[in-house]
């Protein structure tokens, strides 16, 4: 390992972590962070990397490669199916429908081939798995309509990279093609027929051979017990899968995606999650800091005119598509704004179907540059064309952000606000209600917050990480605060923004388990409520009566368990850390299973008061 | 021959570790005409359900309070009924009559000897004596307070003398089911168990 690398190590994680805080800071998503990253380190900025930029970029896909494997493993095969008519509807619609009126335009405007023409078309229609997730995550938009619909197209497009990489070797199959320029793939020599014959028979391969080989492989490296070794075989899993798919000229995100699939039912999904999620975050990070510093400016500067105007229509035949679509669909005009720029960029697939198309020479290799600048451009576009959607377009045609309507109410301040009104929030919300007491409420559902204010509620939509919106909703004079958004890390962030601008509020907060509340511990929140304590305690209460306890002990008993386990979670949480277990992965949980359960041993639970218990009367009086 | 009909309200917060409760409890007799109702078990959050309760009292005639003695009172889950079963304009003010005429007396066991309860003893007054408040809100609610049927010395007492006592119990609650009411008479005794044993004797 020579210097070269640690200068490269050191110049990629620094840009990172130098920019990343910084676009989270300004309210950006994260991936706007790594792909400045790139631009400053980029040939054309700060000129620190040059054109290795894209043997990283080669190295970076992997991250895509894991992502995708990550997907296939959420897959589930019942979800897919009760998803299937949206995943069919939607992302045939937007798929073929941005496609051939991308293709109808170029073929008017343009003089390509009709080739080039169909391979830019295809490429440009995909959108990017990469940020329109990491962004719905975020944002926790994922659970809402638009969420669901993103990932149904964005499905869609995942599984179509198959029969698109595999339909166009056979557009060339009359042309001459230099064997040469295929040296990636083993099976370029075959006739095209055959070709696709091997595709499908290594998918049928792939399959099966996680069935019958994978898994049972998998429970013997867990017998072994060695935490190591299982991220060891993890990561073996997807590099072969994907040199496998790479042999027969596949991408090997697709091949990744198969894997994940075919084990998304086995019972080391959630281990092979934790073992991988780490992995893509950095690679993925590193994939966009390689898209960054792979953008051409020099390209750009050359013709600017044609790519600006380029990327700019073609992003807008997407966006008009997917909101054609969504209306079809009977979305709300803010989840349609959402979904439609959303997805209206390129993606990684654009980059991989243009470099197999350039081994193929299907593209002459000036324009496939200019479609990678524009399909990296479109990716840098995205989050912006969400801002301006945010501050601009969204308040004139969907949900406000507050509710103008009754200029009475505005004035008035409650003193009480939910952040976040789903399953948690509401019951609150409900609860309060029924006592007379009105809450202002925060959320980012506009089918949620539209309906809400049917029913008369006092609603912000919004991002409650925004402060101006906090201030819009009152925090300044309201008296509580409860942050009971689904998303953690969003809750979180809430929080802290919260302490830190609105230091007289108390802060009520909901944690979802264990794991959050040692966060929330870490981070001095005070009042936690945890959703898996006190059902959970219930239930056992009700379990210790059916087998014959009598209720009022057995409540009793949960009482004293509650209070108990609220005392051992704060000791618990500052001992975490002598061990430096900061991150808190599915080892550490067993772990601290393992801890609680020695805990719970010590602790003689019925012994702790003697109310209405004779027992040691009577011995004195025995004596 | 009028049948009354009786609603025992048991309050015990330990039940599973009290023999003697247990033992009388197993003993009262199954009949339509007696109801058992285990507070603890059906409140065991306090929540007692106010309509419930006074639909039950309303369709008995005679109402018990079976409860331990536990510093010189009854368990905090009876007091709660009291205070909220017993509503102002239902059971007691000018329009509350809704318990009006029916009977009402204490079940209660006691750890220490009869003998302690009185001005001479370490409990310094008779069980009546501390069951007033109880008494004198069963008069404000118009109602016929009858002296209490006491098991003393639960402490020391051996499982023979704690079978007769729950027998004496069911046999009581039977008798009562059958037979009218005479006030008079029964208040004429310092316990219910006094004139119960009269009454056995008299055939």
């Amino acid at each position: 390992m020579d210097n070269g690398f640690f200068i490269q190590a050191i110049i990629y994680l620094t840009s990172a972590i130098v920019c990343v805080p910084i676009a989270k800071k300004l309210g950006l998503s994260s991936i706007l962070g790594y792909l400045f990253a790139g631009i400053f380190i980029g040939p054309f900025v700060l000129g620190f990397i040059g054109n290795e930029g894209e043997d990283i970029m080669h190295f970076a896909e992997f991250g895509v490669v894991m992502m995708l494997f990550l997907i296939g493993l959420e897959l589930d095969p019942y979800k897919f199916w009760k998803m299937r008519k949206f995943i069919l509807g939607m992302g045939s619609m937007q798929l073929i429908g941005s496609a051939i009126v991308i293709f109808i335009l170029c073929q008017l405007f343009l003089d390509w081939s009709w080739q080039t023409t169909v391979v830019i078309a295809l490429a440009l229609s995909l959108s990017s798995t990469a940020i329109v997730l990491q962004t719905l995550k975020e944002k926790g938009l994922s659970q809402t309509s638009m969420g669901r619909s993103s990932f149904a197209v964005l499905l869609f497009q995942d599984i179509a990279v198959i029969p698109i990489l595999a339909i166009i070797p056979l557009m060339v199959s009359g042309s001459t093609v230099e064997a040469e320029n295929l040296h990636s793939s083993l099976i370029s020599d075959f006739d095209a027929w055959i070709q696709t014959l091997i595709v499908a028979a290594t998918i049928i391969a792939v399959y099966f051979s996680g069935r019958l080989i994978v898994i049972p492989v998998l429970r013997m490296v867990a017998k072994t017990r060695l935490q190591e070794l299982f991220t060891a075989s993890a990561l073996l899993l997807v590099v072969a899968v994907s040199y496998l798919m790479q042999l027969v000229g596949l991408s090997p995100a697709l091949g990744a995606f198969l894997a994940g699939v075919v084990l998304a039912n086995s019972e080391f999904r959630h281990e092979l999650e934790g073992d991988i999620a780490p992995f893509k975050g950095l690679l993925l990070g590193l994939f966009f800091i390689g898209v960054g510093a792979s953008i051409n400016f020099k390209l750009i500067i050359d013709n600017p005119i044609f790519i600006l105007v380029f990327g700019a229509i073609f992003t807008a035949v997407k966006f008009f598509v997917l909101f054609g679509i969504g209306k079809f669909y009977k979305k709300s005009n803010d989840q349609n704004l959402l979904f439609s720029f959303g997805l209206s960029q390129a993606g990684e697939f654009g980059f991989v179907i243009l470099s197999f198309s350039m081994q193929l020479n299907i593209l002459p290799n000036i324009l496939a540059n200019q479609m990678m600048a524009i399909i990296a451009l479109s990716m840098l576009s995205t989050p912006f064309l969400l801002l301006i959607n945010e501050k601009w377009i969204d308040p004139y045609f969907g949900v406000k952000e507050k509710d103008n309507r009754k200029h009475d109410e505005i004035d008035e301040h409650n003193e009480v606000i939910i952040a976040g009104f789903g399953h948690f929030g509401s019951t609150i919300g409900r609860l309060l209600r029924a006592n007379g007491v009105s809450a202002t409420i925060l959320d980012n559902d506009s089918d949620r917050v539209d309906l809400l204010r049917k029913m008369g509620f006092k609603v912000y939509y919004g991002d409650a990480t925004r402060l101006e919106l906090l201030k819009a909703a009152g925090a300044e004079d309201a008296k509580i605060f409860i942050a009971a958004i689904d998303n953690p890390e969003v809750n979180l962030s809430v929080v802290e923004i919260l302490r830190k601008h609105f230091p007289h509020l108390n802060i009520l907060t909901r944690a979802r388990n264990r794991v959050d509340a040692y966060e929330l511990i870490d981070h001095g929140v005070d009042k936690i409520y945890r959703e898996t304590l006190y059902t959970a305690v219930h239930l056992g209460v009700d379990a210790l009566t059916q087998l014959g306890h009598r209720k009022y002990s057995a409540t009793r008993q949960g009482q004293r368990f509650i209070k108990y386990d609220e005392a051992a979670i704060r000791k618990l949480a500052a001992k975490r850390h002598d061990k430096m277990a900061y991150l808190a992965t599915v080892k550490d949980e067993i772990e601290m299973q393992e801890q609680l359960l020695k805990n719970d041993l010590h602790i003689n639970f019925s012994a702790s008061d003697h109310a209405w218990d004779s027992e040691l009367l009577k011995k004195q009086i025995s004596e | 021959m009028p049948q009354n009909k009786i609603l025992i309200l048991f309050a015990h917060p330990l039940f599973e570790k009290s023999f003697v409760n247990q033992e009388l409890v197993r003993h009262i007799p199954f009949s339509n005409h007696i109801t058992f109702h285990d507070l603890y078990e059906e409140y065991p959050e306090f929540d007692i359900n106010v309509k419930h309760e006074q639909n039950l009292l309303e369709k008995h005639d005679i109402i018990i309070w079976h409860h331990p003695m536990y510093w010189y009172s009854c368990p905090p889950l009876l007091k709660q009924w009291i205070d909220m079963v017993l509503e102002y304009d239902w059971a007691y003010g000018k329009n509350g009559n809704a318990l009006n005429g029916k009977s009402i007396f204490q079940v209660i066991t006691t750890g220490g000897a009869k003998e302690n309860y009185c001005a001479t003893g370490k409990d310094r007054f008779s069980i009546p004596e501390l069951l007033e408040p109880f008494n004198q809100t069963a008069k404000v609610c118009k109602m016929n307070y009858l002296p209490p049927f006491v098991v003393h010395g639960t402490h020391k007492m051996n499982e023979e003398e704690v079978f007769n006592h729950a027998k004496t119990y069911a046999e009581l609650l039977l008798f009562l089911t059958k037979n009218e009411i005479n006030s008079e008479e029964i208040n004429r005794n310092f316990y219910m168990n006094e004139w119960f044993l009269k009454i056995k004797s008299n055939g």
